[in-house]
């Protein structure tokens, strides 16, 4: 079973975005910022982050370009899910490391499409 | 709703689209053409089947058809029909067509237009092996709503999130505002055209590929049959026919054949062939029509 974490500090988008993953299988775990998801990447690298942009304590770009920096850090597919729709940051995040992008509002098809996209659905 | 009003909107229907309503989709109707009645101050669907019965608003007349017919459509539906065209039609028609260097696409259910745009992005990934191609992309459906989004090729956020890479998001497309505009250079790749299917098509000429999916399932048996024996008349005889995943051409007809391991993808049988202007199930002309010529070069085995 695949693992994402969601890096969100909605606890609302983390319940949705729970809710749609373990019906497409993933096995999730949860980080509420970016300080907290790259300490649960310290213990357990997954295949797959799901990840807010803006968020307290450490955002998710700088979580990203720490993240590709760990052993191990390029093994996950790291998603998107943000607010964030400017093709400017779009670009950004892909020139950073993300794989895909998702702009919210997402629903499951887009979830699914973006899983199957990265390959791990 | 009376069963009378029900009768008459679901001949009118076949008539026009060609599409069959059965019973169980009777909601559709009220669900569809409430809008319809709204927009054209109709009283509800007795008063609209009573406007259609005199047939003199030819405006109402297009309007029901074009809310009846499903737009459903997002870009690389389905994947798999994509991934062949990119891994084995492309390939295959290159050598094919190694001496004319011309390819003739059609998407016969175009709808706003994100399966032609999607092969156009996949033929401008390959640009490097087309440099002196001349390749056209056609692409029709019933509807003129819809063709004038496809035209406009302007998508909102959540459609451009439906099966479109980001890559290629970032790529083949220009953010406005809200909505992301498709680039001119895809968007000229593919010509769009208002087209009934179960009208004779025949003055599209002959391609090399044809994408007819997601079709089929809302005709009756004559009218898949009668479709697929014209579809087949406009392949070119080594030509391919991409339907969608629950549609098929066994028991319809033996003029094509399923690929023997990619599916969807269909294939000249070598059996007979009729024109593609001839509309008609069981017309004569039809079963009597000329013998598929051998393919030249593109190799797509048939078959199990």
């Amino acid at each position: 079973m695949k693992h994402c974490l969601i890096v969100d500090d909605s606890a609302v988008i983390r319940k949705v975005a729970r809710r749609i993953l373990e019906g497409l299988s993933f096995r999730t775990s949860e980080a509420e910022d970016g300080e907290q998801a790259l300490s649960r990447c310290r213990t357990e690298m997954p295949d797959a982050v799901l990840l807010d942009w803006n968020m307290p304590v450490m955002d998710g770009y700088s979580f990203l370009r720490a993240l590709r920096e760990l052993p191990g850090g390029e093994i996950p597919k790291v998603v998107f899910c943000t607010t964030e729709n400017d093709v400017g940051n779009i670009a950004r995040a892909m020139r950073a490391g993300a794989d895909e992008y998702i702009m919210k509002p997402f629903d499951k098809e887009i979830m699914t499409a973006k899983m199957q996209e990265v390959g791990l659905v | 709703m009376l069963d009378a009003d029900f009768d008459f909107l679901r001949a009118y229907l076949k008539e026009r689209s060609g599409l069959s309503l059965s019973a169980e989709k009777r909601y559709l109707i009220d669900s569809r053409l409430g809008p319809i009645c709204r927009r054209f101050s109709l009283t509800g669907v007795p008063d609209l089947v009573t406007k259609l019965r005199q047939g003199r608003d030819r405006a109402l007349e297009t309007a029901v058809v074009e809310a009846m017919t499903t737009n459903e459509t997002f870009f690389f539906r389905d994947k798999t029909p994509f991934d062949i065209f990119k891994d084995t039609i492309l390939p295959q028609m290159l050598a094919a067509r190694a001496g004319k260097r011309k390819l003739r696409i059609w998407c016969a259910a175009a709808s706003s237009g994100q399966e032609p745009y999607s092969l156009a992005m996949i033929l401008d990934e390959a640009r490097a092996k087309l440099a002196g191609w001349q390749i056209e992309i056609v692409a029709t459906d019933i509807a003129a709503e819809v063709l004038d989004k496809a035209k406009a090729g302007i998508y909102t956020q959540f459609e451009v999130q439906r099966g479109l890479p980001i890559q290629m998001l970032l790529k083949y497309f220009q953010q406005k505002g809200d909505a992301w505009h498709i680039s001119p250079a895809i968007k000229s790749m593919v010509t769009f055209k208002q087209m009934n299917l179960i009208k004779d098509f025949s003055q599209l000429g002959q391609f090399d590929v044809i994408y007819c999916r997601n079709v089929l399932i809302y005709f009756d048996q004559p009218t898949k049959t009668d479709v697929l024996r014209r579809l087949s008349a406009a392949l070119a005889p080594d030509g391919v026919l991409l339907l969608g995943a629950a549609e098929t051409v066994i028991g319809l007809t033996d003029a094509l054949a399923p690929h023997a391991s990619k599916r969807g993808l269909y294939v000249a049988s070598g059996a007979g062939r009729a024109g593609a202007g001839n509309t008609g199930a069981g017309n004569a002309t039809a079963e009597t029509g000329k013998m598929r010529v051998p393919a030249g070069g593109l190799r797509i085995a048939a078959g199990g």
